[in-house]
């Protein structure tokens, strides 16, 4: 098989995944077999595309294919770069594992409309590989609406009105920014520079002034509302309704990290790290994703529930990668890429933990968590690793991205940004650090009612795998580095 | 033979079938409109092609010459429209049939159909005629046959709503006939393309500019700009629901059309859009209607009067191109006036479905419709999706369009004003779109539509999927029919 | 007085047809009886008839007959044009009367305010019997 057709096919299979799964909807079992075995085709699809590009060549260079030509200029079409299969290796790898996880989650809580469930995640990785391999613009905003409203019903699973009210939060900011800022800007895009293709260098250099490149920068940065950067970033903690499957789904197979993808292709892509350079205002988006970083920390702070912890500390660690990349320097923009990779398999173990712990002993709250580490030692071991890689601690992944974005930062002298990360790791340890003391230092206070261990057995694992992923982040940073080094340091 | 009368017929066959309708059994009525409405389309769609491989088309209708005889002049601009008309025109004929069943007393049908031919009659022959009182006179056809068609509705709204329609509209109609006389007593011709000539010469006149305010006051009452709007959201809310389909998507295209053709043939962008507070007259109204209309549409709780309010935006977004007065507005209007057919087209009769089974369009009677008529809902949200605007359908095109002949003309605040009114589209489709899909409903039994309005409702919503894709045919007609307009500008 | 003459009084068929049309607009707008308001309908649309046929008047000019030694004769292609419209005027008004007979049948009135009146009592009888509905399935769910 080509990586041609593979990247077409990753496209087509989470789909006919889809459709199988809503005809298995009467066996449970047929129908989770058929989630695992697409997840693992569509591994093994972006694995094919993945060593194509990464051998180099011919093949490598041929990975476009135009499906559809709307308006003249105007086209549907795929292709494959080192940052796009990053994205789509991370959510379609964290697919099976978040799978696997489901399928204990889901039958240990016994949830209703299951098949639903399953059929719009399978729909949501669809979205998500649509906006990996985007060749253009226009393609990844089709996609990234597409994302957008297969997860709406994944919010509103629980169907109660708390539900539903968090869904309409949900969906209405993200709607309401795309159409409202990421369209115009899109159009504005095609009007200055006549195609909206992603072209290494930027389609934008010496088109438009400096006044209206910051503007057009702030348009994209606040309408791509994925990337959750304030104030565009309170549907993160509404959708927090959502079962923990699915805030996994949104924090760190896809929906987050399709807003953060998606800003870094703008910036690499359309507008150029060079031509950025040259804009002085650009600073101001800087500001505010480092403002980002520290108010969402100081927030997290004052959570007292997991959940809505863990989606404050999303919120800054997303605006981490914004701000690397607008550091505009090839070791920032390295951070940067490293932490999608890193953020997702640390964050998602931080969700699988809570989940666990809310499927174990129904407790939601950090003061519940009073000696947990003694009832349930591999999830909150794993808890303790992914929160370390959050704080940004040797030898996690967080360590080695926040060391190339610091690294970045020096390179351009832009002392805010050092501050900014400075102050925001100590935050974060302020926050992370008493969830894990209470977990093995305390004693609980009163016995649980009902003496629990560990979560079901595919939880448990999935949690090991993904925890394991943040140590081999660490370890296994230097293929990472060379692979994607192409995108920064030119074709 | 009949390549040669084409144009004639198309006006002649329907007209001719009318009676017969009538004097038919009444079982055959509905067959006889069928075939007639699917042959004039097949020979409309001969017509594009002659269109397309020899230019202009003019008949002389009797073989008299033009400027005495009346001449039927067909350009890409009529072409369009004369497609969007035929087109809408059969396929929600097949529809018809059980929807009219069930939504108008059964002695009446033949009376129905009868007019329903007759109001095909008015609309093409506005469309194709090239003189001003033949057109006056097709548009009193349609819109006397059109007041028929919406007080056919068992309801007895219904009746009062194709009342108020027939004042307005016979106003309207007065207002046209007031402005071709000024013109005729000014120029003694009423070819549209004499008349064009012959304008130049007294186009200083106080006369002729009072033709001009009548002429486009009458168009605008007819095509529901705002504020002279409000017959429509009754008259669509109470009509037999293939009577709104049909209606909301060809009959205020075509006095788009019609307001299209007087501004820029008969009287020319240099004369009409000579004062720039005409312009800015235009802008202003268009955008009052995209903003106020689609305000509108989201407090209704008629979903039927929702789509109503809807059109009164989505025509603000025509009249919008229009005024932008470049070849990309006017490209989006024309656009915009064919793939606003189709997705009011789709929306109407999906919920003509809904009417079927519920016996009521209240958006509470749309509760669980996601589960019970999946198909239908499914229409609905491909319409929703055009009328918003979302990239790979129709919608899309004609907003891309738009927001980029307001960029070329550097008018900023119009850009936000399409996006406002997209937003807000968003806002009210989604409304249903919740009620339907995430709201249970006690009855959860299936209850899908029948096969006869199923398929027409899916072809118009899938066309708004293949023309916001393949947009080559639609495209083209509309850059030719903008290029011809504008043929005489600076 | 010469120039009121000339340029006001001369055109006297232009102030009577204006003077028409204004009566039977304002009649359509201010009548709430719909028999009135196709009434002012009428005139209105008679005004533009009176307006076109004296159009066509030439001054000095005879009946549009050919005969010989008639050289100078009005232009008959506008009456021909409002014979045409006059047919609509009519269709339009047995249209608008029929409906009103219609309208008749089915609220027992045509004045447009009584009209409005009446849906608007259906409106909320129909919006009180779906509350009482609600109300009683309401009951029927939460145990006593």
């Amino acid at each position: 098989m080509t990586a041609l057709a593979a990247m077409q096919l990753t496209l087509l299979v989470p789909l006919i995944g889809g459709l199988l799964i809503a005809l298995c909807g009467r066996w449970p079992n047929l129908r989770e077999a058929v989630t695992l075995v697409t997840a693992a085709v569509l591994f093994y699809l972006v694995i094919q595309v993945f060593t194509a590009v990464e051998l180099g060549g011919s093949e490598a260079a041929a990975l476009y294919v135009e499906l559809l030509e709307i308006l003249p200029g105007l086209t549907i079409a795929l292709h494959s770069e080192p940052l796009s299969i990053l994205f789509a290796l991370v959510a379609s790898g964290l697919w099976i594992v978040t799978s696997v996880y489901s399928i204990g989650y889901m039958r240990a809580n016994r949830e209703k409309r299951q098949t639903q469930f399953y059929v719009c995640f399978a729909v949501a990785i669809f979205g998500a590989m649509g906006v990996a391999f985007a060749a253009n613009l226009l393609t990844l905003f089709l996609f990234y609406e597409v994302l957008t409203l297969s997860t709406y019903p994944l919010v509103a699973h629980k169907g109660d009105d708390k539900a539903r009210a968090g869904a309409r939060t949900y969906l209405g900011i993200l709607l309401a920014t795309s159409i409202g800022l990421f369209l115009p800007a899109m159009l504005w895009t095609y009007f200055v520079a006549g195609t909206l293709d992603f072209r290494v260098g930027g389609i934008l250099e010496g088109k438009i002034g400096e006044v209206g490149a910051t503007l057009l920068l702030l348009m994209f940065m606040f309408g791509v509302g994925k990337a959750a950067v304030m104030p565009i970033h309170r549907w993160l903690p509404a959708a927090m309704v959502a079962p923990t499957p699915v805030s996994a789904l949104l924090h760190a197979v896809a929906v987050v990290k399709a807003g953060v993808f998606t800003i870094a292709k703008v910036v690499i892509y359309i507008f150029g790290t060079d031509f950025l350079l040259d804009v002085p205002h650009e600073v101001i988006a800087v500001y505010i994703a480092g403002f980002t970083i520290v108010a969402a920390s100081i927030l997290a702070l004052r959570q007292t529930n997991i959940k809505r912890m863990l989606a404050y500390s999303t919120i800054s660690q997303l605006s981490y990668i914004v701000l690397a990349v607008l550091v505009l320097t090839p070791l920032a923009g390295m951070g940067a890429i490293i932490h999608i990779v890193a953020h997702a398999v640390a964050k998602i173990t931080l969700f699988f933990a809570a989940g666990a712990i809310y499927t174990a002993s129904k407790k939601t709250e950090i003061n519940q968590l009073d000696g947990i580490g003694f009832r349930m030692p591999v999830t909150m071991g794993a808890f303790a690793i992914a929160a370390l890689s959050m704080i940004g601690v040797p030898p996690t992944g967080g360590f080695v991205s926040k060391w190339y974005m610091i690294a970045g930062a020096f390179q351009n002298n832009s002392y805010f940004v050092l501050a900014v990360l400075t102050l925001s790791t100590a935050l974060n340890a302020a926050y992370f650090l008493p969830v894990i003391f209470r977990a093995y230092f305390r004693r609980e206070s009163v016995a649980p009612p009902k003496p629990h261990g560990e979560a079901p057995a595919p939880m448990v694992a999935a949690i090991c795998v993904t925890a394991a992923l943040t140590l081999l982040v660490f370890f296994l940073n230097g293929p990472l580095v060379n692979f994607e080094q192409a995108v920064l340091g030119g074709p | 033979m009949i390549m040669d009368n084409l144009i004639a017929l198309l006006v002649i066959i329907p007209l001719l079938a009318a009676p017969l309708c009538l004097l038919l059994p009444a079982r055959w009525s509905w067959l006889l409109t069928t075939a007639v409405s699917w042959l004039v389309f097949g020979l409309t769609i001969l017509m594009l092609y002659q269109v397309d491989s020899q230019g202009i088309l003019s008949y002389h209708l009797g073989g008299w010459e033009p400027p005495w005889g009346i001449e039927y002049r067909v350009d890409a601009l009529n072409a369009l429209v004369a497609l969007i008309v035929a087109g809408i025109g059969a396929v929600v004929i097949p529809y018809a049939r059980l929807s009219v069943r069930a939504e108008v007393a059964a002695d009446n049908s033949a009376g129905f159909y009868a007019a329903y031919l007759l109001a095909l009659t008015g609309l093409l022959g506005i469309t194709l005629t090239g003189d001003v009182f033949n057109l006056f006179v097709f548009l009193e056809i349609s819109s006397l046959s059109s007041y028929i068609l919406i007080s056919q509705h068992r309801e007895r709204r219904a009746l009062v709503a194709a009342y108020q329609y027939l004042v307005m509209g016979t106003i309207g109609a007065t207002f046209l006939l007031i402005g071709i006389g000024l013109l005729y007593g000014m120029t003694g011709t009423l070819n549209m393309a004499d008349l064009a000539e012959r304008l130049q010469e007294v186009e200083q006149t106080r006369t002729v500019y009072t033709g001009f305010a009548f002429i486009v006051v009458g168009a605008s009452i007819k095509l529901a700009l705002f504020p002279l709007h409000w017959w429509m959201p009754n008259a669509y809310t109470y009509a037999p629901s293939v009577v709104s389909a049909f209606l909301a998507a060809t009959a205020t295209k075509v006095a788009v059309y019609v307001l299209l053709r007087f501004l820029f043939t008969v009287f020319g962008v240099e004369f009409s859009f000579r004062s720039e507070f005409f312009q800015s007259a235009l802008i202003f109204l268009s955008v009052a209607a995209v903003l106020v209309g689609s305000a509108l549409a989201i407090v209704q709780i008629n979903v039927k009067r929702l789509l109503a309010y809807s059109s009164v935006a989505q025509i603000g977004y025509m009249i919008l191109g229009l005024a932008l007065l470049n070849l990309l507005g006017l490209t989006a209007a024309t656009l915009h006036l064919f793939n606003h057919a189709l997705m009011k087209g789709a929306l109407f009769l999906a919920l003509g479905c809904i009417a079927l089974r519920m016996g009521a369009t209240e958006i509470s009677q749309l509760r669980g419709m996601g589960k019970r008529m999946p198909i239908t809902m499914a229409a609905f949200v491909i319409g929703g999706l055009s009328l918003i605007g979302v990239p790979g359908t129709a919608g899309f095109i004609s907003k891309w369009y738009l927001a980029l002949a307001a960029f070329e003309r550097g008018w900023w605040p119009l850009i936000l004003v399409i996006v406002v009114g997209s937003l807000l589209a968003v806002v009210y489709i989604w409304r249903v779109v919740e009620v339907a899909y995430f709201q249970e409903s006690e009855d959860q039994s299936r209850c899908e539509a029948p096969l006869s309005m199923l398929i027409p409702t899916a072809v118009l919503a899938l066309a708004n999927i293949y023309f916001g894709l393949d947009t080559r045919l639609p495209l083209y007609l509309a850059d030719s029919a903008a290029q011809l307009l504008l043929g005489s500008a600076p | 007085m010469d120039w009121l003459l000339k340029d006001w009084f001369s055109h006297y068929n232009y102030w009577i047809a204006i003077f028409l049309m204004m009566i039977g607009f304002y009649t359509v707008i201010s009548r709430g009886n719909m028999v009135k308001q196709i009434v002012g309908l009428n005139i209105f649309q008679t005004s533009v008839f009176i307006l076109y046929i004296s159009l066509g008047n030439v001054a000095g000019g005879s009946a549009p007959i050919v005969r010989e030694g008639i050289t100078l004769f009005s232009n008959p292609l506008p009456h021909v044009l409002i014979l045409t419209a006059i047919v609509v005027g009519v269709a339009t008004s047995a249209l608008g009367l029929a409906l009103i007979v219609r309208i008749k049948e089915a609220y027992g009135t045509i004045e447009e305010d009584e009209i409005r009146e009446v849906d608007r009592m259906r409106e909320s009888v129909e919006i009180h019997i779906e509350d009482a509905l609600q109300d009683k399935t309401l009951h029927e769910d939460t145990p006593r």
